[in-house]
């Protein structure tokens, strides 16, 4: 099936793919000049020992669990409207995860040792099973997607053994936000980290994001393709997205009520540095109160239904939405977390430039993946169109 | 050799079995809040010794103590000074009272604690954070001593324990500690005590090589004069740390927290 | 199928490249290191003999190098039992095996360098001290 990704290309498709591969190249590039002076080329310090890269991993855990929006309404509940949509939600996971799994790879210090993590197995560490649950979900959405569409290719059933698998995918889903939750919420001493909520943050965020990817992908796909979605399958996303992200901004007012009602300082320092500044130190605060405005709107864009049944003005909410958790999520949550540091002081990060050029790259990266994979699910149903 | 195969061989069959985030997880979750309903503030019930240190900040006057300590264990560990907070690796440093016990101040501390320096390096926790959070095993418990040391060689610089420390006792080597404008002198240099390579994580180790010569740690020496640092067994009812500890009023970092630091501080009285 | 002249040309390019490691040596083969154990310490001693067999030591010292370090390190075992002669070996890397072999340059790099292995040690751990190193 892969052929599909060479044949029959058009022009601008190459010309995408070109721009990708461009992108990706100055990315490696970076990367190799990082990989040569070491993570000195980040803007990290001892203080602050996580940024950009891993803010970036947080957030696509999440945009990977937009598969499973799709199948639970359609497998378990034999919503057939997302019949045809579905797949696209599987090989976003995959490129998602690949993205992931390359963001903890340029953030390691030593990435030659990687296998050490399964050389020396930890099952104390979560780190160890965010490994194990990433790649599991890789895999079975790789599986799942390219079984199910050669199947249908072929006009034949999918055979019986993926059924399990796409079972098993919906609390594998589940899992790999948990876990990854876990790697923050965890850790003692890191006053914002410290929720019993931060899975359910995590699996709200990612309810959103993902799907709003998803619709955003989907009217692209309809635009230069003869694949239709479907009308409808959008709508029903775009409730999905209503409610998730609800839920995200009600479970963050949560953490800023608990914070500031019990008035307990240290609870209350890191919010108190991404929205206001601390010591004079306010680098995030225009991001923070740009993500905490476009949440709103958007949800006032989701939750009124004769907005969100306009489709060119839900793809806006759907972009406000995407934008909005990837700062609250990326940024926020992780270089939040540092601010202050272990002695109440507080050391800003920001990124340099190979820094954002490598993540550029791995960004770059995972959108070749999915037009690759795109590429292919259209043909297959264009074939079926003709 | 054949032992470690044994040993991945059954761990990576547990985590098979287990599928999810049971079996193996939860054995070692299991394990933990054994460990915490026996003993809140218990001993450590391994064999051999737990090594502690009471740090009486009476003793310590004036900053050239302090820098003879800090100069002694940089020195005698090749600890890079790049010269600049972004590169920056310690073992041992000095904080105020007010970042080194956050939380624990108020409006009116003693003028004299408030002023006083204090000496920070790694805790040596009972139950190290690090430790727990680390996927490769490249920071452990030692079991003979209770020493949390770093295994270099393992290390993949994930940096998760960093994030993970409640005590930032942690530095990383963001680039080649060898490049550092004070190694470039070999007068500087330890030969008998390497380096660190870019990309991992390094901290104070108790000084375990300089234990297993029968020495004392570095920053025990090198304020010997003025009795401030007393280091020893905590399992030993008669060792010094322990007459420390039964006749001074001593205070850990962030102990409710619940690493137990084996690290005390004598501060006034 | 008449895209026969694309794929031979393919191949052939494809052979080309695969291939380039061992046409771009051809005829440039050197002669086999032999590390050299004449040293001062080495010299004086009575039995010429390592904390194993030569061969064994020749095939398996990284082994041994790694065994030794997690033995050190992590498990604090400060000997090692030889299997060859059964004396007991301080395990240390700078003070045991560099003490003999205090010519790094003519002993372990001639091979490493033969070999084109490039072992990290040395980016921590100090070598002898050796004239013109």
């Amino acid at each position: 099936m892969l052929d599909k990704a060479i044949i029959g290309g058009s022009r601008k498709y190459w010309t995408w793919i070109a721009f990708l591969l461009t992108l990706a190249g100055i990315g490696t590039i970076n990367y190799i000049r990082q990989f040569q002076y070491g993570l000195g080329l980040t803007g990290l310090s001892r203080d602050v020992t996580w940024g950009f890269y891993i803010a970036q991993f947080t957030f696509l855990v999440g945009v990977a669990a937009s598969a499973v929006m799709l199948v639970i309404p359609y497998y378990l509940h034999n919503f057939k409207k997302y019949g045809k949509i579905v797949i696209l939600g599987e090989f976003l996971a995959v490129s998602a995860v690949t993205m992931c799994i390359l963001f903890i790879f340029v953030d390691l210090g030593q990435p030659m040792r990687v296998m050490n993590v399964v050389l020396h197995p930890t099952p104390g560490s979560v780190m160890f099973w965010d490994m194990v649950v990433l790649s599991g979900y890789l895999t079975l959405n790789i599986v799942i997607g390219w079984t199910t569409l050669g199947a249908e290719r072929k006009g034949v059933p999918a055979p019986k053994w993926v059924k399990p698998l796409i079972y098993l995918s919906i609390p594998w889903a589940v899992s790999i936000h948990t876990v990854t939750a876990f790697l923050y919420a965890g850790v003692p001493g890191r006053h914002l980290w410290l929720t019993a909520i931060m899975a359910a943050r995590f699996l709200a965020s990612a309810f959103a994001a993902g799907p709003a990817l998803l619709i955003i992908l989907s009217m692209i796909v309809r635009k230069v393709s003869k694949f239709d979605p479907g009308k409808d399958a959008i709508q029903a996303l775009g409730k999905t997205v209503a409610y998730a992200m609800s839920a995200n901004v009600f479970f963050f007012l949560l953490e800023v009520f608990t914070a500031f009602y019990s008035g307990i300082p240290s609870h209350q320092h890191s919010l108190v540095y991404l929205f206001s500044g601390l010591d004079g130190h306010a680098k995030l605060v225009p991001w923070m109160w740009s993500a905490a405005i476009l949440a709103f709107f958007s949800l006032f864009m989701l939750i009124y239904p004769g907005l969100r049944e306009k489709e060119n003005l839900l793809s806006i909410a759907c972009v406000t939405v995407f934008i909005s958790t990837w700062i609250d999520k990326g940024m926020g949550l992780v270089v939040g977390g540092f601010i202050p540091n272990m002695f109440e002081r507080v050391t800003e990060y920001s990124t340099t430039l190979p820094e954002v050029l490598i993540t550029i790259g791995i960004w770059a990266i995972g959108f070749l993946v999915l037009t690759i994979l795109y590429k292919v699910a259209i043909a297959v149903r264009e074939e079926e169109i003709a | 050799m054949s032992m470690d195969r044994r040993d991945f061989l059954k761990i990576i069959g547990l985590s098979t079995v287990a599928g999810g985030i049971g079996g193996a997880g939860l054995l070692e979750l299991r394990k933990g809040t054994a460990e915490a309903s026996s003993a809140p503030h218990g001993r450590n019930k391994g064999s051999g010794s737990t090594l502690a240190m009471v740090i009486d900040v009476r003793k310590l006057e004036s900053p050239d103590q302090y820098k003879r300590c800090i100069d002694a264990c940089h020195k005698a560990h090749n600890v890079p000074d790049f010269g600049n907070p972004k590169d920056e690796i310690k073992w041992i440093w000095t904080d105020d009272f007010e970042h080194t016990f956050p939380g624990a101040g108020h409006e009116y501390v003693a003028e004299e604690v408030e002023k006083k320096q204090f000496l920070l390096l790694c805790n040596q926790c009972e139950k190290p954070a690090c430790v727990r959070v680390c996927p490769t095993q490249a920071t452990f418990k030692r079991a003979s001593d209770g020493i949390v040391m770093m295994d270099y060689h393992r290390c993949i610089g994930c940096r998760f324990c960093m994030a993970a420390c409640p005590f930032g006792a942690r530095s990383f080597n963001w680039r080649d500690p060898r490049t550092a404008p004070n190694l470039q002198n070999p007068a500087n240099l330890n030969p008998k005590f390497p380096t660190r390579m870019k990309g991992v994580v390094e901290k104070c180790n108790f000084c375990a090589e300089r234990l297993r010569e029968g020495l004392e740690p570095a920053c025990v020496e090198a304020c010997k004069d003025t009795k401030a640092i007393v280091f020893g067994n905590l399992d030993d009812p008669k060792s010094e740390v322990r007459e420390m500890l039964r006749t001074h009023y001593t205070i850990q970092r962030k102990p409710e927290l619940g690493t137990n630091p084996r690290l005390f501080y004598v501060i006034g009285g | 199928m008449n895209d026969k002249g694309k794929i031979m040309a393919g191949l052939i390019i494809f052979i080309g490249i695969f291939t380039f490691p061992f046409y771009s040596n051809l005829g440039k083969a050197s002669a086999v290191p032999e590390p050299l154990l004449n040293t001062p310490v080495i010299k004086q001693m009575p039995v010429k003999q390592c904390v194993e067999t030569k061969e064994y030591m020749r095939a398996n010292h990284m082994q041994m190098l790694n065994e030794w370090r997690d033995m050190l390190l992590r498990d604090g075992i400060k000997t090692y039992k030889s299997m060859s002669n059964g004396k007991e070996y301080v395990i240390s890397l700078q003070n045991t095996c560099l003490n003999c072999h205090s010519n790094k340059k003519d002993f372990c790099d001639t091979c490493h360098k033969y070999l084109a292995v490039h072992p990290y040690c040395w980016d921590c751990h100090f070598g002898p001290k050796e004239a013109g190193v």
